[in-house]
């Protein structure tokens, strides 16, 4: 009686703010006071002259962002490029060179999982190569294939692969031996083991070694592109020369905008194969 | 080492019964420990761990037996020789007539933990079974023992869920479904009730008793509970403490079938053999506690 009459009180007390009672609405709430603050901040500390020499006001940077957003596709020549074009050629590189890093690193993975010895093996070299800067590589990929598209792709490729492949490795050796007990009293075939228990067990660690890797592939290709002529690491790389400051923010909100779908695209895959286990 | 079939009182020909449809003979089982070279050098050796000793049982066509012990005990390392995922050190399993080599669809398992597969549904669970030891079995009848199974356990309905969506007693309603699937002519089942609450562990007995009936297949099962074996056991095997565990007695449980819970807690045979169990079980506990007391 006294527990019925307390959560009826406590529930008129809700309903009289419960706009902010949801956990939801508060987060929401503070976001948007948040932002409303750093954008106040920053207009009057740029018209004030707080910051750096030449820094563009927040109504001067988002006007700018508002026209290359309505005006993606335009193209007047490789340093006149819309951002739209640019977005489009970052994103093919990184396909490109990421789609082939996941062809590899996902057998591969597979491969060196299944067998305790090959794992122990191979583990050195994942390491030593894991740590590696993409940059680093760039040089390297220049000089074979003397070409920056290919480059780029390249350096996406062996940046983007180690992730994916560290965690279908992990994945497939850590199966529940209970799942392998299974199929082995059932009598399964190597194959169907592999391909009916293992990989599908496996797949949760594998789809987040591929978000990761995916994470990785987008941070690399602006920092590659400021060396190889188009896409948005270019754009950055050429706004930079024209000393343009709001282009450059622009592009910065753009890259992060874009890798945060990307990465949400693959956190709902995440959720998608993880049949309440944890991730 | 006390003669299983001496206990059973039939023929005093050392371990070993003509109809047994399993005999386990002589069976010894070492874990052996590490003491490589590689071993001895990273300092990491480990004794070599003798598990069970001398195992004699033999276990006739429809008949359920329970192996009971304190923890610790083997039981389990046993159980896993007859599914044949382990091997045993020394001695025999034989399975009609023909010794037993590795796994075999031949005996199905039930696990603790229920080892279902959390991307398949239940259906698909079964079904997985169903295809992998009847590969060339059509469609059509792969689908009509999947929903016969599913039936038998109770579990109409609940076909597409998957295994997340369901309670412990429904997930291992599904292991035993899989397990029965393949037909398999002995049923293994290693501490089945063991993650379940008790209403529900009761519950899920009774199930077990109505389905032993329908089927009646030789079953091993292996418990703790000492009112789930007389329920459901046509022998009781009780095993000594390990290491080096053996088979102290086997008691055969005479309470006709069908059982009902109820009625048979109210015969006197009963509760002479529940407190013999007891007596049993309470001895090799505490000898397994003092133990460990010791040891630290």
């Amino acid at each position: 009686m006294t527990s019925r009459s307390r959560s009826g009180k406590r529930r008129r007390g809700e309903s009289v703010n419960s706009l902010l009672a949801n956990e939801t609405l508060r987060a929401i709430a503070l976001f948007v006071a948040s932002l409303a603050l750093f954008l106040i901040f920053w207009e009057v500390g740029a018209n004030m002259k707080w910051f750096a020499k030449g820094m563009p006001t927040a109504s001067k940077t988002l006007e700018e962002l508002w026209w290359w957003v309505t005006h993606p596709f335009f193209d007047n020549g490789p340093n006149d490029l819309g951002i739209g074009w640019n977005l489009l050629i970052s994103l093919r590189r990184v396909a490109i060179g990421y789609t082939a890093a996941s062809l590899i690193a996902v057998p591969l993975g597979v491969l060196i999982g299944i067998s305790p010895v090959a794992y122990k093996a191979f583990n050195p070299y994942v390491q030593l190569l894991k740590p590696i800067s993409p940059l680093a590589w760039l040089p390297l990929g220049l000089y074979i294939f003397r070409d920056s598209e290919q480059t780029g792709v390249f350096i996406i490729l062996i940046s983007s692969m180690w992730p994916t492949l560290v965690n279908t490795a992990f994945g497939v050796a850590n199966v529940s031996p209970e799942y392998l007990d299974v199929t082995k009293t059932l009598g399964a075939s190597r194959f169907r083991t592999i391909f009916k228990v293992i990989i599908p067990a496996a797949l949760p660690n594998i789809v987040s070694g591929l978000r990761i890797s995916m994470g990785i592939a987008w941070l690399v290709i602006v920092a590659a592109e400021m060396l190889l002529g188009t896409g948005l690491g270019y754009f950055i790389w050429n706004e930079w020369n024209n000393l343009y400051i709001p282009n450059i923010l622009v592009a910065i909100f753009i890259i992060g905008i874009v890798g945060l779908l990307l990465d949400s695209i693959f956190a709902s895959f995440e959720r998608f194969v993880s049949f309440g286990r944890k991730s | 080492m006390m003669d299983v079939t001496a206990v059973n009182g039939t023929m005093p020909k050392p371990g070993y019964l003509e109809s047994a449809q399993l005999s386990i003979r002589n069976v010894t089982k070492v874990f052996p420990g590490k003491k490589g070279l590689f071993n001895r050098i990273t300092r990491q050796t480990s004794r070599d761990f003798l598990a069970i000793e001398d195992i004699n049982l033999d276990i006739e066509p429809n008949t359920f037996v329970t192996i009971i012990g304190p923890s610790g005990c083997g039981k389990s390392t046993l159980l896993n020789m007859v599914a044949g995922l382990s091997f045993p050190t020394s001695g025999d399993l034989i399975l009609n007539n023909q010794p037993i080599t590795g796994p075999g669809p031949d005996r199905g398992m039930v696990f603790q933990t229920y080892a279902l597969m959390p991307w398949m549904t239940v259906e698909d669970n079964i079904r997985f079974a169903v295809e992998t030891v009847y590969p060339r079995m059509s469609l059509q009848q792969q689908r009509r023992i999947v929903k016969e199974h599913i039936q038998l356990v109770g579990l109409s309905g609940a076909e597409k869920k998957h295994p997340h969506e369901l309670s412990g007693g429904m997930r291992q309603r599904v292991g035993i479904a899989r397990a029965l699937a393949i037909d398999p002519q002995i049923l293994l089942m290693d501490e089945p009730f063991g993650a379940l609450d008790a209403l529900t562990r009761g519950f899920l007995q009774d199930e077990v008793e109505r389905i032993w009936e329908q089927k009646r297949k030789t079953v091993i099962m292996i418990t703790h509970s000492i009112d789930e074996a007389l329920l459901l056991s046509d022998r009781i095997v009780m095993m000594t403490r390990g290491p080096a565990a053996r088979i102290d007695e086997v008691l055969d449980v005479p309470f006709g079938r069908p059982r009902q819970r109820e009625v048979i807690e109210q015969l006197p045979a009963y509760h002479e053999l529940k407190a013999e169990m007891e007596r049993h079980l309470f001895r090799e506990t505490r000898a397994v506690e003092e133990a460990r007391v010791l040891a630290k």
